[in-house]
C-alpha cells in the first residue's frame, strides 16, 4: 500500500497531535459533568470556559456569543430558524446557489419545518464563482426575513465579500448568517469589526474532531434554540456538553491563529506550485473559481472530456485523495450544482477535481502528484470518444 | 465510496479491448457528454454474423468503463443473434454485480450492443422513434416502459438506477409514477387469466410463489412493519414464516388465509393452502 497523500482537506480534516493531547484526559480522569456542584465537575467547566475564549480570540468575538453545537449542520439550522422566527411575518430569505447543502437544502424545504411557504432568491454566481452585490442589493424587499451567504465556497475556495454584505443586510434591518466552516482558520475573521449576526464553525475542519461546532450569536441578536432541554449554554442549547471536543476545538483554535500565516504562505505556495504544474503539464486543463479571490489552501481544476470519478479511483490507487465535483461522485445524475451556477460546461463539469491542501501537505507530496495525475488524464482521454473527436477536429 | 466488487475494479483499472476498429461493420453509440457517460461500441462481424473483435471507447466513471468492457469481452465470439440476447443484467452479472445507483452503466452498455446490431442490420431502433420523458437525459417513455418490464422496476427511483430518468430536475416524477402504475395493472391483468388448474412442478409452484410474494405480498406487509418468507412446498401445501410485526400479529391467521392464500390461488394455482410454520 502506498504512503496515503491526504489532499481532501475541505471534506474533512486530520486532527492536530496537539489537539489530540489535550483533549485525552476528558476521555478518563477527567469524566465530570461541568454543570455538577463539586470541583470535579466544576474543573471541566472551566475547561470549557477555556474554550470558549480561545474560540472567541480566534474570531474577535465575545466569548459570551458562542454556543457549542455537534456539526457546522446544527449551527446553519438553529441561526437560520433563529432568524426567521425573529420575524414571523416575513416570508422572504436570501442565499445564493452554490451554499453547502446544509443552508441550501434547508432554505428550499423550509415549508416542510415551518408550515408557511418561503421565498428564496438564490444569488446566482458568474464564470469565476464570484456574486454580483448589485444582484444582492435589488433582492431585498419588506418581506426579507433573513440573509444566508457562505464565507467561503468549499468546492473552489471562493471568498465571498461577507462583511460587506452583512453591512448592506444591517442597513435593511435583516439578520445576516454566514457559514464560515472553511474559512475560519484560513482566512482573518474579526467579528468584532462586522455586522455578522451569526457565524458556523464546524471542528473537523480546522483540526479539532468531528462531532464539535460553534455558533457565534452577535450580542443583541434574536436567538431561539434549536435543541430544548436542560440550562447548558445559558439555555441556548441542551444538551450535556462534549467536553473533550470542546476542550479540542479550542485548543485547535489557538493552533490556527499561529498557523494562519502557513497557511497564506507555505500551503499557499504549495496549492500553486501543484495548480500551475497541472495547468501547465495536462492540456485542456482549466481552473474553476478565481484566482486570488479564494482560500489558500483550495484548488478545483477541471479536465476536459475524462469523468472525476475515474479520476478519483485511479489517484485512489496510487494513495492520493482528492474530491470531484462530478455527477459519479455525488451521488446524484447531474455534476455539482456549483459548477453548474458558474456554467461550467459539461465537458469540464464532469472532469472536476478539487485538491484541497493543510499544513500537513509536503512539497514532496505535490511532486508526487504531479508526477502521478499527468499519465492518468491521458490513459482516461485515450478511452474516451470525445477526446478523439476533439483531437479529430469533429 | 461506491462498493464495487474486485471485479469492477480489475475491469476499470485494466479495461480489455479499448480503442477503435478501424472499419467496423457495427458501431453502437450512445450516452453524451452532457448526461455523464458515453460508450462508442465498435464490432467486427463476419460472413456468418459472427462478432470476430469488439472495442470500445468510453467516457464516464468506473462502473462505465468496466461495463464496457465487460461488454466487448463476453460479445467476442458470439453471433449476432445470440449477442441480441445479452441484457443489462448480463453485464451486471459477470462483473459480480453493479450498485443499485450504477445500473444505467450496464443499462448503456446494452444499448450500445443493440445500437451496434441496427447499425450493422441497417435499421433504426424502436428507442429513438418514443416520445421523450426526461428532458435532462433525453430517455423516451419506449425506454423506460422496456426498463421497468424487463427489470421489473417498482418505483421511480428504481427507473432513475436504470435508465437515469428523473435523475435530474425531476419534472417528470409524476409521469413515471403513472407509467409504473399502468405497468403494475397490466402485469396483474395478464397474471389473472392463468387461474385454470394445472400441474406444476414444484420448481415452478415455488418460482411463482416467490414472484407474487416479492411483486404484492412483501409490499403489502411491509407497510405495516411485516414481512413473509416461503420456508417449504409440499404438494399443495405452502408453508410460510410471517416475521416481524406480522409474526407476533394476532390477526395473523387471518392474513395468511384471508389475504396470502387468496393471492396465492388466484395468481399460482387455485388448489393450494397456506400454513404457517410455527402452527
Amino acid at each position: 500500500m502506498n504512503k496515503t497523500i491526504y489532499m481532501d482537506n475541505n471534506a474533512t480534516t486530520r486532527v492536530a497531535p496537539e489537539v489530540v493531547e489535550v483533549m485525552l484526559p476528558y476521555f478518563s480522569e477527567l469524566y465530570g459533568n461541568p454543570s455538577s456542584m463539586h470541583t470535579f465537575g466544576g474543573q471541566v467547566g472551566e475547561a470549557i470556559a477555556k474554550a470558549r475564549a480561545q474560540i472567541a480570540q480566534l474570531l474577535g468575538a465575545d466569548p459570551e456569543e458562542l454556543v457549542f453545537t455537534s456539526c457546522g449542520t446544527e449551527s446553519d439550522s438553529t441561526a437560520i430558524f433563529s432568524a426567521i422566527r425573529a420575524t414571523p411575518a416575513k416570508r422572504h430569505i436570501i442565499t445564493t446557489r452554490v451554499e453547502h447543502p446544509a443552508v441550501k437544502n434547508l432554505a428550499e424545504n423550509l415549508h416542510a419545518f415551518t408550515g408557511h411557504k418561503y421565498r428564496v432568491t438564490q444569488l446566482g454566481v458568474d464564470s469565476q464563482g464570484m456574486l454580483d452585490l448589485d444582484e444582492y442589493e435589488k433582492a431585498f424587499c419588506e418581506d426579507t426575513a433573513a440573509v444566508s451567504v457562505m464565507w467561503a465556497n468549499n468546492e473552489t475556495g471562493v471568498i465571498f465579500p461577507v462583511e460587506e454584505m452583512a453591512e448592506i443586510a444591517k442597513s435593511r434591518g435583516v439578520l445576516f448568517h454566514t457559514d464560515a466552516v472553511q474559512a475560519v482558520g484560513k482566512v482573518p475573521v474579526d467579528l468584532k469589526k462586522s455586522t455578522i449576526n451569526f457565524l458556523s464553525i464546524s471542528g473537523h475542519k480546522l483540526h479539532a474532531p468531528k462531532g464539535i461546532g460553534v455558533l457565534y450569536v452577535r450580542k443583541g441578536t434574536p436567538f431561539s434554540p434549536f435543541l430544548i432541554g436542560g440550562h447548558q449554554e445559558k439555555g441556548r442549547r441542551g444538551g450535556t456538553e462534549n467536553t473533550a471536543s470542546i476542550v479540542a476545538l479550542g485548543k485547535a483554535c489557538e493552533l490556527a491563529a499561529v498557523r494562519m500565516t502557513v497557511e497564506n504562505t507555505r500551503v499557499k505556495h504549495l496549492r500553486d506550485k501543484l495548480e500551475n504544474g497541472l495547468l501547465a503539464s495536462i492540456p485542456n486543463a482549466i481552473r474553476n473559481g478565481h484566482q486570488s479571490k479564494r482560500l489558500p489552501n483550495t484548488s478545483n481544476i477541471s479536465f476536459e472530456y475524462v469523468e472525476g470519478e475515474a479520476i478519483l479511483l485511479h489517484l485512489n490507487t496510487v494513495g492520493i485523495c482528492a474530491s470531484s465535483g462530478s455527477a459519479c461522485t455525488s451521488g446524484s445524475l447531474e455534476p455539482s450544482h456549483v459548477m453548474r451556477a458558474m456554467g461550467v460546461p459539461f465537458t469540464a463539469a464532469h472532469g472536476s477535481i478539487r485538491f484541497s491542501l493543510s499544513i500537513y501537505n509536503t512539497e514532496e507530496e505535490v511532486d508526487f502528484v504531479l508526477k502521478h495525475l499527468p499519465p492518468i488524464i491521458e490513459k482516461l482521454r485515450n478511452m474516451s470518444p470525445f477526446w478523439h473527436n476533439r483531437s479529430k477536429g469533429l | 465510496m461506491w462498493d464495487y466488487t474486485d471485479k469492477v475494479k480489475e475491469h476499470f483499472l485494466n479495461p480489455r479491448n479499448v480503442g477503435q476498429i478501424d472499419n467496423a461493420n457495427a458501431v453502437g453509440e450512445v450516452g453524451s457528454l452532457a448526461c455523464g457517460d458515453a460508450l462508442k461500441l465498435m464490432l467486427m462481424v463476419d460472413a456468418k454474423e459472427i462478432i470476430v473483435d469488439a472495442k470500445f471507447q468510453t467516457f464516464g466513471c468506473a462502473s462505465a468503463i468496466a461495463s464496457s468492457s465487460a461488454l466487448t469481452e463476453m460479445v467476442k465470439g458470439m453471433s449476432l443473434a445470440e449477442a441480441a440476447k445479452v441484457t443489462n443484467e448480463d453485464i451486471a452479472n459477470y462483473l459480480g454485480g453493479l450498485p443499485k445507483e450504477k445500473m444505467h452503466c450496464s443499462v448503456m452498455g446494452r444499448e450500445a450492443l443493440e445500437a451496434a446490431i441496427a447499425n450493422y442490420r441497417g435499421i433504426l431502433l424502436p428507442m429513438a422513434e418514443g416520445e421523450v420523458v426526461c428532458e435532462c437525459f433525453g430517455v423516451t417513455d419506449v425506454e423506460v416502459q422496456r426498463a421497468i418490464d424487463e427489470s421489473h422496476l417498482r418505483t421511480v427511483e428504481e427507473i432513475t438506477n436504470f435508465t437515469k430518468a428523473g435523475g435530474g430536475c425531476g419534472k417528470c416524477h409524476d409521469r413515471l409514477q403513472e407509467m409504473l402504475d399502468a405497468s403494475v395493472k397490466q402485469v396483474k391483468a395478464k397474471i389473472i387469466p392463468l387461474k385454470a388448474p394445472r400441474r406444476m412442478t414444484n420448481i415452478q409452484k415455488i418460482k411463482l410463489i416467490e414472484d407474487v410474494f416479492e411483486r404484492e405480498v412483501r409490499p403489502t406487509l411491509r407497510k405495516d412493519g411485516g414481512d413473509i418468507e416461503l420456508v417449504d412446498v409440499d404438494g399443495d401445501t405452502v408453508i410460510v414464516s410471517l416475521r416481524g410485526a406480522c409474526g407476533s400479529c394476532a390477526k395473523s391467521r387471518t392474513t395468511l388465509k384471508e389475504y396470502v392464500e387468496k393471492k396465492l390461488r388466484e395468481q399460482v394455482l387455485d388448489t393450494l393452502t397456506v400454513e404457517d410454520d410455527k402452527a
